[in-house]
């Protein structure tokens, strides 16, 4: 069969669009130093239909210069400290009132209220907007409600960033690793150009473990539990206090409640 | 075909070599933000999307925007397009590639790209951008090639194109009807959370698109033999004013329900863009600057007299370009993002290497486009000889 130049050049075109494509797949092979962590059960891990969980802002207001939520989940989840705002990785910080909510502010309200810390992180939606943009699949929302990501398929479009109306999630804009002051082997430590946020501890949960954030408030301001289960501490403090969610004209159902 | 682009004037040559040369320091950028990560661009945990997706938004609209040479032409016989049609298609097929090339650049894992093909996920909305995109350089390359080649044979295009051509109407819509979804259906982006998103976005395409084009064609009518008619011309510059009258009425509208409804949210996106907000106005000599020279644009094309006077028409058009871009280019990404989820205003300033890695997608843009205008420009120096 004789082959004319014209025809040589659009397929030898063709093939190097297609070897672009092909780049990824070495990149699969080749690539063994990150490797996807996949949560494994154990036998006492812990279940949930919708997990949530309940900030006690009234107790939590009472130590306000305690940290030890955020310091726990920061070392858990190898949470780089960058030093600047701009290049910032958080997965749980506090905020005041006005910024919490700032859809209802109120100049009049109490100073108790306007000066008490408010714990902030993923609210791991039951219509979670990210979930819905992610081109790839890359961020999801578990059966037991939590809203996952996978760091490995995650292409960085940040879409999920826009998308979230809250601010939970975080992108790498450099490379995290040398800014992890103390590396924690048992949780992945990330790669620059992903994002990440709170995942509700997921790994922890296969093990049977609170998520750290919960296991290291001392007051027991945070609780954590099944908001299907009527019978679950979170259900109970939802009966007998009056909480209030972020956003929730949004349509979003943030599984995370304040108590005020 | 292709030789026709490798024969040039010295000043043709020239300009090759200044585009390659904007071309090579972009992509040294480039390489280093590869090695460091996005974190050398000014974008934050705030301001997630910044220059390189403001830059795409406002090109999917002169890419659009070959539809409006396309619809007389092909739909209404309009025979004065015969000749420009196809310099519109090939800016097309420029602008899309740009587009491509500002998503490649602004992903943080380029290399995993394709896990938007493996992984396909209808619900979201960048999974049709990226089909709409792909599919329009497509129709664009088919119908560009084959009239070109037709051209120059000089015989009419093949009857099988004509599917096309007429599919590439509908998809110059979709294009930009998409890429408006990617803002417009986000809760709490008080800004994009608006219905006439989509229409703004044809609106201001179909202005700025045609002003590009009639810049270029001015250009060309220095630099060539080939002279567009001044019937075409002028018609093209009435759809270039139509288009900008509607785009400043919708902006417009935005003004009033915000305003009126008097909430906040939809408020503060504005009043920082226009006004400053909470001691910050980086952007408002940028937006006050738009609005004049949207109306500027306009005063000049709305006069006949003003409009067929070329110099004039120029000024007209670059008035028209600069404030759309400055709206879409500018305005509207950023102002998305302020004030932020916490209502609290964090700026956005673009570093060295992320604007020269835009302008180098600009430049690859510029090669691409006048490559293919050697081409078609070659073809209309043939006809006439």
């Amino acid at each position: 069969m004789g082959i004319d130049r014209r025809s040589f050049l659009k397929i030898a075109g063709l093939s190097a669009v297609l070897g672009i494509g092909g780049g990824s797949v070495t990149d699969l092979l080749v690539n063994k130093d990150v490797e996807a962590s996949e949560a494994v059960c154990t036998e006492n891990a812990l279940h949930a239909k919708r997990w949530a969980m309940v900030v006690n802002v009234k107790k939590c207001s009472e130590h306000k210069d305690c940290k030890k939520c955020i310091e726990a989940c920061d070392s858990w989840h190898n949470i780089p400290n960058f030093h600047n705002s701009k290049d910032e990785v958080k997965w749980i910080w506090k905020d005041d009132y006005e910024h919490t909510f700032p859809d209802q502010e109120c100049e009049f309200m109490s100073e108790d209220i306007k000066k008490a810390p408010f714990i902030l992180m993923c609210n791991h939606c039951d219509q979670p907007p990210c979930v819905r943009v992610c081109p790839t699949k890359a961020t999801f929302k578990r059966p037991d409600g939590i809203v996952a990501m996978d760091f490995h398929r995650c292409i960085g479009c940040r879409f999920c960033m826009a998308a979230c109306p809250y601010g939970s999630r975080s992108f790498n804009w450099r490379d995290p690793r040398p800014f992890i002051e103390k590396v924690n082997n048992n949780f992945p430590t990330r790669m620059r150009g992903v994002v990440e946020k709170c995942t509700f501890c997921v790994d922890r949960l296969a093990d049977g473990l609170q998520p750290a954030c919960v296991e290291a408030c001392p007051y027991g301001c945070l609780v954590f539990g099944d908001l299907e289960d009527p019978e679950s501490e979170v259900r109970k403090l939802l009966q007998e206090n009056v909480t209030i969610r972020r956003k929730p004209e949004l349509g979003t159902m943030p599984s995370i409640f304040y108590i005020v | 075909m292709i030789e026709k682009a490798l024969k040039g004037s010295p000043r043709y040559w020239g300009w090759i070599f200044f585009l390659l040369f904007i071309i090579g320091i972009g992509f040294i950028n480039y390489i280093r933000q590869l090695h460091y990560g996005l974190g050398i661009t000014g974008m934050s945990r705030d301001i997630s999307w910044g220059v390189y997706i403001a830059q795409f938004t406002y090109l999917v609209g002169v890419a659009a925007s070959a539809v409006m040479l396309v619809i007389p032409k092909y739909l209404h016989n309009y025979k004065k397009y015969a000749k420009v049609v196809l310099f519109g298609e090939f800016l097309a097929i420029a602008a899309v590639i740009m587009c491509l090339l500002f998503i490649v650049v602004d992903v943080g894992q380029p290399m995993r790209m394709m896990n938007i093909v493996f992984h396909a996920t209808p619900h979201s909305v960048l999974f049709w951008d990226m089909i709409v995109l792909s599919g329009y350089l497509t129709i664009n390359i088919i119908c560009g090639y084959n009239t070109l080649i037709a051209d120059k044979k000089e015989v009419p295009p093949p009857g099988w194109i004509k599917p096309f051509i007429y599919l590439s109407i509908p998809w110059a819509v979709s294009i930009h009807t998409v890429t408006a979804f990617l803002y417009a259906g986000l809760p709490g982006r008080h800004l994009w959370l608006t219905a006439i998103m989509a229409p703004r976005f044809l609106a201001s395409a179909f202005a700025s698109g045609p002003a590009l084009l009639l810049l270029v064609l001015m250009v060309i009518k220095r630099v060539s033999k080939f002279k567009p008619e001044e019937e075409a011309v002028q018609s093209i510059a009435k759809t270039i004013c139509y288009c900008m009258i509607m785009n400043l009425f919708f902006m417009g509208l935005e003004f009033f329900t915000a305003f009126y409804s008097n909430i906040p949210g939809h408020m503060n996106p504005l009043k920082y863009l226009f006004f400053g907000l909470q001691g910050h106005d980086m952007l408002v000599p940028w937006m006050r600057t738009c609005i004049f020279l949207g109306f500027f644009g306009v005063a000049i094309l709305i006069v006949p007299p003003l409009r067929k006077k070329e110099g004039f028409l120029a000024v007209a058009c670059a008035s028209i370009i600069g404030s759309t871009w400055v709206d879409k280019g500018v305005g509207l990404v950023i102002g998305g993002f302020i004030p932020n989820p916490f209502e609290r205003v964090v700026e956005y300033h673009p570093t060295f290497p992320e604007i020269s890695i835009a302008v180098a997608i600009w430049a690859v843009g510029a090669l691409v486009l006048t490559v293919l205008h050697k081409l078609a420009v070659a073809v209309r120096e043939q006809e006439m000889a």
